[in-house]
């Protein structure tokens, strides 16, 4: 069902929404920038309308809300194990279309890769409900069209925000609440964005071969690269962990185990037993990232994993530009060009 | 030609070794001004000067090469160029009141640069308001981070923006990037234990590269700027040296005070058979204790602020500690 509301009627449908939901959208975290003087866009509870953010995308993705930065899995006391209970009040978050692919993609991961689901992906995820913002302009990294997810369809509610003016469809009737009744009705279908400033195009996944990890492209990256792992932890689909057994006692019988978000960029991601590591050089972290987010899960899902939010592009302190490398990869692929 | 040494000096225009020439000296509180004045002290210095301008070493211009008997008309002149500065000088006709306490330095700071902890030009703009127009022979600079661009350590006042890093352990990744950089690039203030960092509070220095490293925003920055004072730093002939912490973690008003309080701690103690007397011997003369408890007389201290107990300066003089010998 369609509705048409001031902001005033948004703001008391948020209200009535957050009696059974914790909601979640891009707030501003003052001073929390790592400049001085400087805020950050983030994830955030919101309390009211006025609290979401909409002019600027978010620093980080919201994937942090059901995969927690640091997870603690359970906690051991010799021969027993304990579970931690979590947050049980359903969650409502506020996500753009790039975003809502991007929680597919999380989802093939943990989901759907094996047999196995991945139990404590699941719980919190089970918890979460989108609505998603109409995004038409997008902003000057984005290439979502290039990569198929300016498009997205399974959210269960949709806003368009105009100037006092909020459009909302509701599908999933969970999210229906008393002050729509009072409403007006009108036909809503949410537009999506048809053009990005910056396009990219992937090469043919069956065309990449061996040449394409030894092309001198990846060395660049090397010299560039310094390894910080931002663009593993503000992407939405970087989905990779780590874990850490913390031990309380002193014969380590008492501790918990957690996971912890890990990244290909990050030194010690690829670290083995003997002091190995296959991906010593930041090029070629690069070039494993690459190649997992624009053709490796491809082979594997069927669509790929990057979704063009261009979050890599925003938070690198070096410049590196992912969808210009993904360009790069696309002329050494399929023109047989060589980097130096 | 008859003209008051003191009264030109006081005016900003030096005695230059060319007889009958004079040079202006602008000063620039923060070493930051808008663009436009470029032109005007490019007017003073084509149309009464000799066509040059020198950068000064505490961010100020000096025009050389003027006539004495321009100083009226150039004052008048550069007029809007002192009300542009913000100066809380009584702005008349008559040109920059000068000598004395210097010009407040600054480096560029978090206006600009990513290390910078605070915006050093408004420090710089809010000192000059408490303390000019004074006789008294003071260096006061402001840095935007423990870096000390500005060369803060030879200072007899040297203000160094920092912040206490906030840790939240629950965005912590243990990638260690921040307890590699302070290894390395900083203190050693950061280690790592059962996967979290522990700051050593003891060695922080509040640069905040921790908060620059950080992938995930696990470190962020304190709500509150906070303060290294360095102290009596100096170059100069007798007996040059690099000033000393007097205070950590203090809050600018508490800084402020200090600055002031120090004036009226000069205005009691120097020698006023000399010419003039550098705050820094002056502090010698009669020891750090009675300088600490003057200038901290009636302030009221930040909780967080530490301050030392006992400063020994070192720098050399030239007789005692050079072993040289002819070759």
């Amino acid at each position: 069902m369609g509705y048409k509301l001031s902001n005033t009627g948004f703001n008391e449908y948020i209200q009535q929404l957050k009696e059974r939901y914790r909601l979640f959208a891009p707030v501003l975290e003052s001073k929390k920038g790592k400049f001085a003087q400087t805020d950050v866009i983030a994830y955030g509870e919101i309390e009211k309308f006025d609290d979401m953010i909409l002019e600027s995308k978010s620093y980080y993705s919201p994937k942090e809300i059901f995969f927690p930065i640091r997870e603690t899995l359970f906690y051991f006391m010799k021969d027993t194990i304990e579970t931690p209970k979590i947050n049980e009040k359903p969650v409502i978050i506020f996500i753009r279309p790039c975003d809502l692919n991007g929680i597919r993609r999380l989802d093939s991961i943990f989901l759907k890769n094996g047999e196995e689901v991945d139990f404590y992906y699941l719980r919190r995820r089970e918890l979460v409900k989108f609505i998603m913002i109409e995004c038409l302009e997008g902003f000057d990294t984005c290439f979502c069209v290039s990569m198929n997810s300016n498009i997205a369809l399974d959210y269960d509610a949709v806003i368009r925000v105009e100037e006092n003016v909020v459009s909302l469809k509701v599908v999933d009737d969970k999210l229906e609440a008393p002050v729509l009744s009072n409403t007006d009705k009108v036909e809503f279908e949410p537009e999506f964005i048809k053009e990005n400033k910056v396009k990219v195009t992937i090469p043919n996944v069956d065309l990449v071969s061996k040449e394409t990890f030894n092309n001198d492209i990846w060395k660049e990256y090397t010299s560039r690269c310094i390894a910080c792992g931002r663009c593993n932890t503000s992407c939405i689909t970087c989905s990779c962990y780590t874990m850490q057994d913390v031990k309380l006692s002193d014969d380590k019988s008492i501790g918990e185990r957690r996971r912890v978000w890990a990244g290909c960029h990050v030194d010690g991601f690829s670290d083995m037993a003997g002091g190995h590591n296959f991906r010593d050089k930041n090029g070629e972290r690069m070039r494993y990232k690459t190649m997992h987010k624009v053709n490796d899960f491809y082979k594997r899902f069927d669509e790929h994993m990057c979704v063009g939010c261009g979050r890599c592009d925003d938070v690198c302190p070096e410049y590196i530009s992912f969808s210009k490398c993904i360009n790069k990869l696309n002329e050494i692929v399929e023109e047989g060009k060589n980097y130096d | 030609m008859s003209v008051n040494r003191k009264v030109v000096t006081k005016n900003a225009y030096r005695i230059s070794k060319k007889r009958n020439k004079t040079a202006l000296r602008i000063r620039v509180p923060g070493g930051h001004l808008e663009a436009e004045y470029l032109t005007l002290i490019q007017s003073v210095a084509n149309e009464y000067g000799d066509g040059s301008v020198h950068i000064t070493t505490r961010q100020g211009f000096e025009v050389p090469g003027i006539d004495f008997d321009k100083i009226g008309e150039i004052n008048k002149k550069i007029r809007p160029l002192i009300e542009s500065l913000g100066l809380d000088i009584e702005v008349t006709d008559y040109g920059y009141p000068a000598a004395g306490t210097r010009n407040i330095s600054a480096c560029i700071g978090a206006e600009v640069c990513p290390y910078g902890n605070d915006n050093t030009t408004r420090i710089a703009k809010r000192i000059e308001k408490t303390v000019y127009p004074n006789n008294f022979h003071f260096k006061i600079a402001i840095t935007g981070c423990p870096n000390d661009c500005i060369k803060a350590h030879m200072q007899d006042f040297g203000i160094i923006c920092t912040t206490e890093p906030q840790y939240d352990v629950s965005r912590c990744i243990s990638c260690e990037a921040c307890v590699t950089n302070c290894t390395k690039k900083v203190t050693g203030a950061l280690s790592m234990n059962e996967f979290n960092v522990e700051r050593d509070t003891d060695k922080c220095i509040g640069c905040g590269e921790c908060i620059l490293k950080c992938p995930t925003g696990a470190w962020t920055r304190s709500e509150t700027n906070f303060y290294r004072l360095v102290i009596m730093g100096r170059t100069g002939k007798r007996n040059p040296r690099i000033a000393m912490p007097f205070m950590k973690w203090a809050t600018e008003d508490v800084i402020i005070q200090v600055i002031k309080n120090t004036y009226d701690f000069v205005d009691r103690h120097i020698d006023k058979t000399l010419a003039k007397e550098h705050i820094g011997y002056i502090v010698d003369r009669v020891g750090y204790q009675v300088f600490k408890d003057e200038v901290l007389e009636s302030i009221e201290l930040n909780k967080e602020i530490e301050i030392a107990e006992h400063i020994q300066w070192n720098g050399y003089y030239y007789k005692q500690d050079n072993q040289f010998r002819k070759q």
